[in-house]
């Protein structure tokens, strides 16, 4: 399923967005032009990657300092020990379109908890 | 380099493990913890892991299947260093000669004198502090805070969520002045108003009272607050007791360069005992912040392999995050020094803003409540 997301020309470089499906997805357009998406929320503690640092092709959560790699999703610093979901954009007629990753997430224990007590809050 | 002793198995040692590894160090190394416990990350304590949210599990540092190829002393503490042949003596008799030695031994929780014996009066700095808080918070009742600090203020948000009456006691007019200044430390710690969270101000602690367990915390104004359990937030000091008569220069801490250097070759600090030279403010400092703990050994490490024939990187201003009541509280730079604050986003009413401190009109320190993107963006402009 291909969800959209925004405009290209909405989004500028350095730029990320937070695409509100469960859960959420961080869009980002790096300084190189290039779109890439993740999960959105850090696997250490509830926090959104899209709120984050970016540089490079690489985003750091924005409360602790735990990094991401955009194109692989792959932990480059701790804190957090697993990676995130990578998830195929495409972009078509200047629209940016996401089609989420069916693999399971890797959510912090307290998303986790709260998800399994019942669905988000 | 054949051998290299890190000393002290928390954040701080374990990424100057990581770091040893990462710049190629190949040798033995060994890590010596005075806890049992694997390196595990502290900031939960007071919040998640205090209610009950996140298991020990979580807390561990070390990712799945990661392996520095160290030997792991653990539940020994180091009672000496011989600069003689560069040895750590253990409180066990044993001895560890090592060719580099990473100081990390931390931060102690500070207690209140005559305290000890009490039931029900704790601290809150260890995996086992936390394990007993956690018991002594699930049986309810009144729980006093001495201390406005951030421990004391996460303690007194995760205790108010678990349904107990809660009281926070703190010496000076007002809390958290120290680290955001008077203006924002008031604002900050009206979190705990706004929860019905008492809070004393600009008053001192006398004493306890209790037979075998606490029962109240006099006051020095002659009042009495009623405690079923006390929680002490009043600080830590640095583990460095064990160095003295070492020849490591020793001030508030281990004195050390900005890279880490000590007054002994071959040795370098890193962490909370470390009071390094920081080249913004041109003075010393020892900053207990978990971030400094995760990024700064490897500018120690790359001083011990090129046997001090470094140049420090610039490190980033220091960054420090809280969570109280459910607002994430985030800090960086430095608010000394600062003669405005003006509140550049949001409203400081509604707990959700960003507060720009300025020297002689220059940024120096950033304060965001509830705002991690623009306060990820000011951060950002620091550290460029």
């Amino acid at each position: 399923m291909m969800i959209p997301v925004c405009r290209l020309a909405d989004l500028p470089r350095g730029e990320a967005y937070r695409l509100d499906i469960e859960p959420p997805v961080a869009v980002f357009h790096t300084e190189d032009g290039e779109v890439l998406a993740i999960d959105d929320t850090c696997t250490h503690q509830d926090a959104s990657l899209a709120d984050g640092w970016l540089e490079g092709c690489e985003v750091e959560c924005p409360l602790h300092a735990s990094k991401f790699d955009l194109r692989t999703g792959a932990v480059d610093a701790p804190p957090a020990k697993l990676p995130v979901r990578t998830h195929q954009v495409v972009v078509d007629d200047g629209m940016i379109y996401v089609r989420p990753s069916e693999a399971a997430p890797n959510l912090p224990p307290c998303v986790a908890a709260r998800l399994g007590a019942g669905g988000p809050a | 380099m054949r051998t290299v002793a890190v000393v002290g198995a928390s954040l701080a040692g374990l990424s100057a493990a990581r770091a040893l590894r990462k710049q190629g160090y190949d040798g033995r190394l060994v890590l010596i913890g005075d806890e049992p416990h694997r390196p595990y990350d502290r900031p939960p304590l007071s919040k998640e892991f205090l209610a009950g949210r996140v298991g020990e599990a979580d807390l561990a540092l070390e990712a799945d299947g990661e392996d520095l190829g160290a030997e792991w002393l653990l539940g020994v503490r180091a009672t000496g260093l011989d600069r003689a042949d560069r040895s750590v003596r253990l409180a066990d008799g044993r001895t560890l000669r090592a060719d580099g030695i990473v100081i990390a031994t931390g931060a102690a929780a500070r207690t209140l004198p005559g305290s000890e014996g009490l039931a029900g009066v704790h601290t809150l700095r260890t995996l086992d502090d936390a394990r007993a808080l956690r018991d002594e918070l699930a049986r309810g009742g009144r729980l006093v805070v001495i201390g406005g600090g951030f421990i004391g203020a996460e303690v007194a948000s995760t205790a108010y969520a678990l349904g107990l009456d809660v009281t926070v006691i703190e010496a000076a007019p007002t809390p958290l002045a120290g680290p955001l200044g008077e203006a924002m430390g008031g604002i900050v710690s009206a979190l705990h108003a706004d929860h019905g969270v008492r809070l004393l101000c600009g008053v001192g602690v006398k004493g306890l009272s209790g037979e075998r367990r606490v029962d109240a915390v006099l006051l020095e104004d002659g009042r009495s607050v009623p405690a079923d359990t006390v929680v002490v937030g009043v600080g830590a000091r640095p583990c460095v007791e064990w160095l003295e008569g070492s020849g490591v220069a020793l001030d508030n801490g281990v004195t050390c360069g900005a890279d880490g250097r000590t007054s002994l070759a071959g040795v370098v600090a890193v962490g909370d005992c470390a009071n390094w030279y920081d080249p913004h403010t041109g003075s010393h400092r020892r900053v207990e912040h978990w971030t400094g703990a995760l990024e700064r050994p490897a500018a120690a490490v790359a001083t011990l392999l090129a046997h001090g024939a470094t140049e420090p990187g610039v490190p980033r201003p220091p960054y420090f995050w809280s969570d109280q009541y459910g607002v994430k509280i985030q800090f960086v730079g430095h608010a000394a020094g600062a003669d405005s604050v003006t509140v550049e986003e949001g409203a400081t009413d509604e707990r959700s803003f960003l507060a720009v401190y300025r020297r002689a009109g220059t940024p120096v320190a950033v304060l965001g409540m509830n705002q991690p993107r623009l306060f990820t963006r000011w951060r950002k402009q620091f550290t460029a």
